[in-house]
């Protein structure tokens, strides 16, 4: 769901930009607040991880190609916000060094993919929290916290699509960016994602997680949170 | 390192190595690419048209290596396939060196 250049007019990437970066702004002040500098080489390992993840494309024989992104287990290990950064910084090198994703479209994809998508991931994970009585639910819980949260983000993505022929036409009335209507962008999007993408991430998500909670367990953001709001 | 860290990288550098898993399993089923990431020419193909703001703005950039492949894009598949590790490489590589700057801006004060 890189949306490339070309595909977005500025009336929809200028302000996507905007929101980027206000929230990059958050994200760093909460990261420096929250992250202690031992925890660095994990966010190094974070953006490793999203970046390499991405570029296995799962093919759906008679159809297109999909990936995950790794955004929900990254918010589920070391925070919603520290995820924002490390997802980011991964969009970032793609578009410039690699041409997935355009350089206008930076924000947008950025705010699928690094903001939309950590913080559904991780609001759903916490959602679940009453039923966290032992690991199979945890791990069950990662699952649908990945599965939702990739699918939100490209529903995100589609929504940007499916609005540029309603917002961007030529004075003949074609449209002038991204040409399929919210009609089409969203299904196309929706199901592939529900049906194959969102899958296998939250495999990866749970797989993950299930690792985490075997052999580092203090490590987990998402589940330290949760036993603080008890107390 | 910790010992778990080690586990943890040695994990991304196996990672890293099967990445062209993600060019040869599309091709063998015939699959081009994501759903809205068309090229230009796909594109005049599935409208018979090119909107023009699109066409204007598609190629605004050019990434040094695009699509994670060196030179052409229709190299044979091993080429493409050399490519794609050495750029899940470069990827960690980056994605390490953005990080860590990231991080010393913001515990700077803390020392």
């Amino acid at each position: 769901m890189h949306i490339p250049d070309g595909y977005l007019s500025p009336q929809t990437y200028i302000p996507m930009y905007g929101v980027a970066f206000a929230l990059w702004g958050v994200a760093l002040k909460k990261v420096r607040s929250e992250m202690s500098a031992k925890q660095v080489p994990y966010l190094a390992m974070a953006a490793a991880f999203s970046f390499l993840v991405q570029m296995f494309n799962i093919p759906i024989p008679g159809g297109t190609s999909g990936h995950a992104v790794g955004a929900g287990i990254i918010a589920l290990l070391l925070g919603p916000w520290t995820a924002v950064i490390a997802v980011s910084v991964v969009l970032i090198i793609q578009a410039f060094v690699f041409g997935d994703g355009g350089i206008t479209a930076i924000g947008a994809n950025c705010f699928n993919m690094a903001i939309v998508m950590p913080f559904v991931a991780y609001w759903t994970f916490i959602l679940f929290k009453g039923f966290w009585r032992n690991r199979t639910m945890v791990t069950l819980a990662a699952f649908l916290s990945g599965y939702v949260g990739l699918t939100a983000a490209a529903v995100c993505a589609a929504f940007m699509f499916g609005i540029q022929p309603i917002i961007a036409t030529g004075p003949d009335g074609m449209p002038l960016y991204a040409p399929y209507p919210l009609s089409i962008t969203i299904p196309a999007m929706a199901i592939e994602h529900l049906f194959v993408f969102s899958i296998v991430e939250g495999v990866i998500t749970a797989a993950l997680l299930k690792y985490f909670m075997k052999n580092e367990s203090a490590l987990i953001y998402a589940m330290k949170e949760a036993s603080r709001e008890k107390i | 390192m910790r010992k778990f860290e080690k586990e943890l990288w040695l994990g991304i550098f196996v990672l890293a190595v099967f990445t062209p898993l993600g060019i040869i399993l599309p091709e063998k089923f015939g699959v081009e690419g994501a759903w809205g990431e068309w090229g230009t020419d796909a594109l005049e193909k599935l409208l018979g048209y090119v909107p023009g703001g699109l066409k204007k703005s598609a190629d605004i950039w050019a990434a040094p290596i695009r699509n994670y492949i060196f030179g052409r894009q229709e190299a044979v598949l091993s080429t493409r396939i050399f490519s794609y590790i050495v750029s899940a490489f470069i990827g960690i590589a980056l994605a390490c060196i953005i990080t860590l700057l990231i991080s010393r801006l913001l515990f700077k004060r803390e020392k």
